[in-house]
């Protein structure tokens, strides 16, 4: 016997061997396996010819590296697989080596789990291209390749391609989020171009719409968006807002936020909420279906017209809603993502000239005129065009 | 008992500027009233005709929104900071 196979059988006495029933068993039939991790050890030209649907991948060479992102509990159940049952039952004794308690290995590997005529999984994944592009991304545990999938499987409604829209459209299209929708009826002017950084100074007169669009897809040609050239109305919202995850509210006025969080609210996505007045800003995310307060929690009116002159008397340093954008963005990842603590009950409020950040806490108001109901039975307000609360 | 409360920028023309400006009283109600008293440009930007809060401007008492507290009631203690914060629309 060879040194090699004289190895391989001694460390297969050493390690606990499982088969591929079993494994169907406990992954494909149980109800619930949260206390159970398969991992696939192959390489990635393997995994994506196919593999067990809902195994993670993670190649035998990575092993070491990156099991203790996907199994932080050492005492965990880890069965893990490959193409024959050689690398697996290696990778076992790997895992056991570095303190993991409870690993197995699939013997007979994939080989043995199609010959037994059990499922095969194919799965999208990232093409060259895309794995290139995103790899700051792959490289985090949070995102890795699901994660990024996700993200190019998510649509994104921005309200507004202005001051707030335009770091956050930016942003969006650069992490890959498939869709991006964009509602904006205004052109392009050459005093938007302080902040709105999707624009140019050669498309002024241009609509905005088309502006984002051309810097969007130039940044990504990977991602699509889908324009919506016409002001906000009680008639359009639900057939525009229909098959977005979630709704960026970068608006410059009043009527449209309160139609917009309505509308999210009938619709059960979340809102991702921003708005700026010179040096100061807000952030927060409204997500009532998640237990969240809506916007009309916080504010149940819209200020009246004449407390609320034009937005062009209230004035904003370019800069702020880049930060604000910015923060709107990373919620709106984060949300599809499903990943950390959304900003959704606490209101975030940026003082730029002080350079503090402060969070106030936001409740739901059960007697929300809006959130409170059925959210069928949602109707919907146009409150006369005006805009900034400027005492 | 004084308390600082934080003025919003757009209001902050009705107080010389001033971001912080510290007012006494033991509730919420109280502080508001001597403020909008010593700077009476805010009071029609904090009350309505009836003397209540109005619904596009929210007090929290520390990080509290007050109308969950004990509305204009809620007790506050010296030191404490109190902010105003209106609805703004800008985008």
């Amino acid at each position: 016997m060879s040194g090699f196979d004289e190895r391989l059988k001694q460390i297969k006495s050493q390690i606990k061997e499982t088969d591929v029933d079993s494994v169907k068993e406990r992954w494909l039939e149980a109800s619930d396996h949260s206390d159970l991790h398969l991992i696939d050890v192959r390489e990635r030209d393997e995994f994506v010819d196919g593999h067990i649907e809902g195994a993670d991948f993670i190649p035998r060479g990575l092993l070491d590296l990156k099991i203790e992102n996907e199994v932080p509990d050492k005492d965990d159940k880890v069965i893990l697989y490959c193409g024959g049952g050689t690398r697996s039952a290696l990778a076992a004794k790997a895992l056991e080596d570095i303190g993991y308690s409870d690993v197995e290995s699939m013997a007979g590997g994939f080989g043995s789990w199609k010959e037994a005529g059990y499922p095969v999984h194919i799965a999208e994944t990232l093409d060259e291209g895309q794995l290139t592009r995103y790899s700051r991304h792959l490289r985090i545990p949070e995102v890795g390749e699901k994660g990024q999938m996700k993200l190019l499987d998510s649509k994104v409604l921005m309200l507004g391609a202005g001051g707030l829209g335009s770091p956050a459209a930016l942003y969006l299209a650069a992490a890959g989020v498939g869709q991006l929708g964009i509602i904006d009826s205004d052109v392009v002017d050459r005093s938007n171009l302080q902040r709105q950084i999707l624009h140019t100074d050669d498309r002024v007169g241009d609509s905005k719409v088309d502006s984002a669009t051309q810097t969007l897809k130039a940044l990504n040609p990977d991602i699509t968006v889908e324009g919506f050239e016409t002001r906000l109305t009680s008639d359009n919202i639900m057939e525009i807002i229909d098959g977005y995850d979630l709704v960026i509210d970068g608006g410059d006025n009043f009527p449209t936020r309160y139609l917009i969080n309505d509308a999210c609210v009938k619709a059960g996505i979340p809102n991702v909420h921003g708005s700026i007045f010179r040096f100061e800003g807000q952030a927060t995310v409204f997500d009532p279906k998640h237990g969240g307060p809506c916007y009309r929690c916080l504010y149940p009116e819209p200020p009246p017209p004449e407390l609320a002159p034009s937005c062009q008397e209230a004035g904003v340093l370019g800069v702020l809603p880049g930060i604000v954008g910015t923060l709107q963005a990373i919620e709106a990842i984060k949300l599809l993502l499903d990943i950390g603590e959304p900003l959704t009950g606490r209101l975030l409020s940026y003082d730029a000239l002080k350079t503090e950040f402060r969070e106030l806490k936001l409740q739901r108001d059960p007697d929300c005129p809006v959130c409170s109901g059925d959210p069928e039975e949602i109707e919907f307000i146009d409150y006369e065009m005006f805009c900034s609360f400027d005492g | 008992m004084s308390v600082s409360v934080r003025i919003p920028t757009p209001l902050r023309k009705h107080t010389d500027g001033q971001e912080v400006v510290e007012v006494d009283g033991k509730t919420a109600g109280e502080v508001l009233e001597n403020l909008a008293e010593t700077h009476p440009g805010l009071r029609d930007k904090l009350f309505d005709d009836e003397g209540g809060l109005r619904r596009f401007v929210n007090v929290f008492a520390n990080d509290e929104d007050i109308r969950f507290l004990d509305k204009l009631e809620t007790p506050v203690e010296d030191g404490d900071e109190m902010s105003v914060v209106p609805a703004i629309a800008g985008g």
